[in-house]
């Protein structure tokens, strides 16, 4: 045997596109008693069923959320009903209601405290563009000039069945979301840094900056004909 | 209580050199007001509360009214005489004539408080009383009725952030809803909101104009639409 000869290796395994098993057989296993899944999935099914809230209400559509939350709708059914007093503690910003521009920095303030991974629901037409209010001059025109908003929720108010609609919605993409690769959240990309959300000065005519051009643009408007 | 012609007299002989005036509203509502002149204002609302018969005890409401300068044309009528013909007989008496004219006034812009009044203890009300600040400009202060009514503490200081009036004597004077460093006062009728709803998706009117602004039609000739 010549020991210079380097033993072949192995060829490593073909990163697999698709999945190896494939459902109907994991299906089949798990009839059996054996349960095959993989970090990404266990890690995205815990952290999908306990979205704690941040208990925060702003206007008439934080009462829905609340109303989510009583024993007739039940948000608990979604491992949802731990709303958190402080945002060190809470997965989930449900902006429910009118954000005034007085209000605006504290809210970006506690969004900004809250720690990786995290989410933001923006709930009834105030939250999303200003909604009744829109034309007044102290209702911020939309949280998402200011913080990212990974779900929209239109209504006036919307009913609590959106709400747990919209967190179904929520959890499904929590589910799908990998943990490596650029598209992971934020906390587990070496090096990138979820960064802290501008929080707006008071300035004498307008909030300074009125939104944040980096997360923000107006609308670009297409012409057809 | 009585009428407001009564509440009137009865002011006026107690204040004899405040100029009193009775604000009539004509319409269905017919809730009659009383103009008070600001350097008299403390003492009559301290009067309307204390005296026995009105116990004016509650201040239910405190708001603002901002008057622009403005042009009036108003119709007045006048007598005219006219002159005698030269061959009139002497002794004739000048014959009078009454002509309608049309006259144009400039009113100089002020902003108002309304107070409105009402007595628990006797169950009756509104009294309602109107201040006027001088101008628009630099002289806006009316005295607080909040040592008077201390119901009257965030009311006028919402009158002060949205509109601007300086109440003199009040506790504790800040704005209200507006944060302190803001330093316009959204409700005058010359207040300029910032231009921040850049995107509507169903414009009209004065948002139409404000769209246009922010999407401004294609050249002609490219092709495109203006926007609709
Ligand atoms: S969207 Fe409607 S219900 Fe919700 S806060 Fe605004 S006004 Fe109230």
């Amino acid at each position: 045997m010549n020991p210079a000869a380097p033993t072949p290796e192995p060829a490593p395994a073909p990163a697999a596109a698709a999945p190896a098993i494939s459902e109907a057989e994991r299906a089949e296993l798990r009839r059996q008693g054996i349960l095959l899944t993989s970090i990404e999935e266990l890690y995205n099914w815990g952290r999908s069923n306990s979205v704690w809230p941040l208990q925060f209400g702003l206007a008439c559509c934080a009462i829905e959320m609340i109303a989510a939350s009583m024993a007739r709708f039940d948000i608990a059914r979604f491992g949802s009903e731990v709303f958190r007093p402080s945002p060190r503690q809470a997965d989930l910003l449900i902006v429910s209601g009118t954000v005034t521009k007085k209000m605006a920095p504290q809210v970006v303030r506690l969004w900004n405290q809250m720690p990786e991974p995290k989410y933001c629901i923006a709930m009834g037409a105030c939250a999303i563009s200003g909604g009744p209010f829109k034309q007044g001059y102290n209702v911020l025109k939309g949280i998402d000039r200011y913080i990212p908003v990974d779900l929209y929720l239109p209504g006036c108010p919307p009913r609590p069945e959106a709400l747990l609609h919209g967190l179904m919605e929520l959890q499904a993409k929590i589910r799908t979301q990998p943990l490596t690769g650029p598209a992971a959240p934020p906390h587990l990309r070496p090096g990138a840094d979820g960064g802290e959300c501008v929080i707006p000065d008071f300035g004498p005519h307008d909030l300074e900056p009125p939104h944040d051009s980096a997360r923000w643009q107006p609308p670009r408007l297409i012409r057809t004909e | 209580m009585g009428t407001i012609e009564q509440l009137h007299a009865r002011l006026s002989a107690r204040f004899p050199d405040a100029a009193l005036t009775v604000v009539l509203n004509p319409g269905p509502a017919a809730q009659h007001s009383l103009l008070v002149p600001a350097t008299q204002a403390r003492a009559i609302a301290e009067f309307l509360r204390d005296d026995p018969e009105l116990q004016l005890d509650t201040c239910s409401n405190v708001t603002g009214i901002d008057w622009p300068e403005r042009e009036i044309t108003e119709t007045v009528r006048r007598t005219v005489t006219e002159p005698l013909p030269a061959d009139a007989p002497p002794g004739t008496a000048p014959a009078a004539k009454v002509v309608e004219e049309k006259v144009r006034r400039v009113v100089p812009g002020h902003l108002e408080v309304v107070y409105h009044l009402y007595s628990v203890a006797r169950g009756h009300g509104p009294v309602i009383l109107r201040l006027r600040t001088v101008d628009r400009g630099d002289q806006v202060a009316l005295p607080s009725l909040t040592p008077v009514w201390r119901a009257c503490e965030f009311q006028e200081r919402e009158v002060f952030d949205l509109f601007g009036v300086v109440f003199t004597g009040h506790p504790d004077l800040r704005r209200l809803l507006m944060w302190d460093e803001f330093r316009d006062h959204p409700m005058r009728k010359d207040y300029v909101e910032p231009d921040d709803y850049e995107w509507e998706p169903t414009p009209h009117d004065r948002i139409l104009t404000q769209a246009q602004r922010h999407y401004p039609a294609p050249p002609a000739g490219s092709g495109e639409s203006a926007p609709r």
